[in-house]
């Protein structure tokens, strides 16, 4: 039959893809520390586990602040760059452009050795805040890609309308640019927060006494008794990882029917 | 619909000014896109600047709006030098050629959006936007969503918008060239009753000649950055000061001429085909540039004489070499004897005579009034 080998292709390649995302729900809810079928029963108590462990809290409550900071920096500094990129001519834009979107292919592990080597070179104590920095470093081409894209479809004569009508530069940007880009802002926000999130070498490099969320699950990974619990961790973070997908693209959606927009497809 | 009649407006060179141009330079560059404007748009005026793409008609219009700086030269607005003022506080209101419809707000949003600057009580503004749409045609239509509306109906939002402000000049940036040709036409007819009504100076930017033409007190010829001719549709379609403006303004037909003699406003020229003849030296409006000598003429001044017609004007005779048929109009192309390329013919269609074939010989009758030369 034509097509039944690609569809067979489509079938594994997905089965591939989340498979070993099902298990992480199966064995979060399975009453056994080893981690093999058959299951054993149902339980609730890894979840139950998860709130005595204050390690684990402090690790999660890094992680929140990172990523907020580091996305919300990000999108920032992106709106600057891309609004500027987009709207302007100016020496050198190519190159730096480029320079700034460079950490996008640079393997990640040499960005943290030589955020690290600074860092401690400067004598600067490593802390939540030089996590951030980090991230908000190889976030940035993220949200530039993201916002360029926006304000790529923004017609220029919008912003000129406002100013011809009697508005100032600032407004302008506030009552017509912003609300406008706002679905792309919105996607730029997730992204970076998500990757912030989820980000290990150089949140590992740079973190000293204040690990992260990922660098907690590998350190866990070592004991384990332990691998029940970090299950019922993923399971919730996937969990809380489809509500924020599913709230965004609502809302994604409400804004290009608001504008009437022509939708293009997704954020991600 | 305003039916109060009114009196005929002021001819225009009695008017006061409202815009002067005075040598306007652009360079973006190394490119020199405005080459030395000058110029004076009266008040209340529907002026048009009209030319190909990439002749800096666009350019000089957002001169005036304040989007482009200038090189060199100088723009009053109202007797005021325009170099400190920025756009958000000239007294221009801009249409858009996109119309710039802001897509996140309503109807009445969109057209109240200037007034957020000024004083009033929300009752008073809301008032003026009620009474902008009904300008426009568009009453009732305030709590639309702007990006529900069709091409015509965010043309009518963007000149509702504009107008709101009580400009003293309206810009007006190729606002026609998005509809189809019914609403067009439609649409012009609506801008010129909306002009003479509101009495502001409207300034179109257009590369339709016949837009031009229909809409405009006067227009502005414009080629490379320059004004090759300003002057009324009429002294434009029927004295175009060179083969270019003569070109792009309609159509018409170039012979090769020689002038023999020129004296008392006066001058003796043979033209090939037609002979040698004389015409009034308003009929030379251009400057003497030295290149081949020509004289033109417009389709519909030529006529076809059929089987035994007889003539007051000079005729002469030719073959018909093609025909293109458009329902009320019929364009023949006829060689004249001893002419070396056809010329092209315009005529009304008559019930009871019939189409003409190719082929066919006939004898076309003119007059020296309708030529033009091109020196």
């Amino acid at each position: 039959m034509k097509g039944q080998g690609l569809r067979l292709y489509a079938i594994l390649y997905l089965v591939f893809l989340y498979a070993p995302i099902v298990l992480l729900p199966i064995f979060a809810f399975n009453d056994a520390t080893i981690i093999s079928f058959p299951l054993r029963g149902f339980t609730t108590k890894w979840f139950a586990a998860l709130a005595e462990l204050p390690t684990l809290h402090q690790a999660l409550k890094n992680s929140l602040i990172i990523a907020v900071s580091s996305s919300v920096l990000a999108t920032t500094l992106g709106i600057f760059a891309s609004r500027a990129s987009t709207r302007y001519e100016f020496p050198g834009k190519g190159g730096l452009m480029g320079l700034i979107m460079l950490p996008l292919v640079l393997p990640e592990v040499i960005v943290a050795m030589s955020l690290l080597m600074v860092l401690l070179g400067i004598g600067v104590d490593l802390a939540i805040w030089t996590v951030i920095l980090g991230h908000t470093l190889i976030c940035t081409p993220f949200a530039i890609a993201i916002l360029s894209a926006a304000f790529q479809s923004l017609d220029k004569s919008l912003e000129e309308a406002a100013y011809d009508l009697g508005e100032s530069k600032l407004s302008t940007f506030r009552l017509i640019t912003l609300p406008l880009v706002m679905p792309g802002i919105i996607s730029s926000l997730l992204i970076s927060f998500t990757i912030s999130l989820d980000e290990f070498i150089i949140a590992f490099f740079l973190a000293g006494s204040e690990p992260t969320l990922p660098v907690y699950i590998y350190s866990q990974l070592r004991f384990p008794k332990q691998i029940p619990a970090i299950m019922a961790l993923g399971t919730i973070l996937v969990a809380l990882s489809v509500l924020l997908l599913t709230i965004a693209e609502y809302f994604r959606r409400r804004g290009l029917k608001k504008t009437g927009a022509k939708d293009t497809g997704g954020f991600l | 619909m305003n039916t109060v009649p009114q009196a005929a407006p002021a001819p225009i060179a009695t008017r006061p000014t409202m815009i002067e141009f005075r040598d306007v330079h652009k360079y973006y560059g190394d490119y020199h896109a405005l080459r030395g404007i000058n110029a004076t748009i009266k008040a209340g005026e529907f002026f048009s600047l009209l030319g190909p793409s990439g002749c800096g008609k666009t350019t000089l219009l957002r001169t005036i709006a304040g989007f482009e700086d200038i090189s060199s030269g100088a723009v009053l607005i109202d007797g005021k030098h325009m170099a400190d003022v920025p756009a958000n506080v000239r007294p221009t209101n801009m249409v858009f050629q996109s119309y710039a419809i802001f897509p996140h707000l309503t109807v009445e949003q969109n057209v109240g959006f200037g007034l957020r600057r000024e004083g009033g009580t929300t009752a008073e503004k809301a008032k003026r936007v009620e009474e902008a749409l009904e300008m426009v045609g568009l009453k009732g239509y305030g709590k639309r969503a702007a990006h529900a509306l069709s091409g015509g109906q965010r043309q009518r939002v963007a000149l509702a918008r504009a107008l709101i402000l009580k400009p003293k000049v309206l810009l007006l940036d190729e606002p026609l060239s998005a509809l189809d040709k019914k609403m067009r036409e439609q649409m012009q007819v609506e801008l010129i009753r909306l002009q003479r009504q509101v009495g502001i100076t409207f300034i179109l930017v257009t590369h339709d000649q016949e837009e031009a033409l229909v809409m405009s007190d006067r227009i502005a010829v414009m080629f490379e950055g320059q004004i090759a001719q300003l002057a009324d549709p009429e002294t434009l379609y029927r004295r175009p000061n060179s083969r270019q403006v003569a070109n792009f303004i309609g159509v018409m037909n170039f012979l090769p001429a020689r002038v023999l003699t020129e004296a008392a406003g006066r001058i003796a020229i043979d033209v090939q085909g037609l002979g040698q003849t004389e015409i009034d030296a308003t009929q030379a409006p251009g400057v003497i540039t030295g290149g081949e000598t020509s004289v033109g003429f417009r389709p519909e001044t030529l006529t076809m004489l059929y089987e035994g017609q007889t003539t007051t004007e000079r005729e002469t005779p030719g073959t018909i070499e093609e025909v293109v048929y458009y329902g009320d109009m019929t364009y023949y192309d006829v060689r004249l004897d001893g002419v070396d390329s056809p010329v092209r013919i315009s005529m009304r269609n008559v019930f009871g005579r019939p189409v003409l074939d190719i082929g066919t010989r006939t004898r076309v009758a003119w007059s020296a009034g309708a030529l033009v030369l091109f020196r």
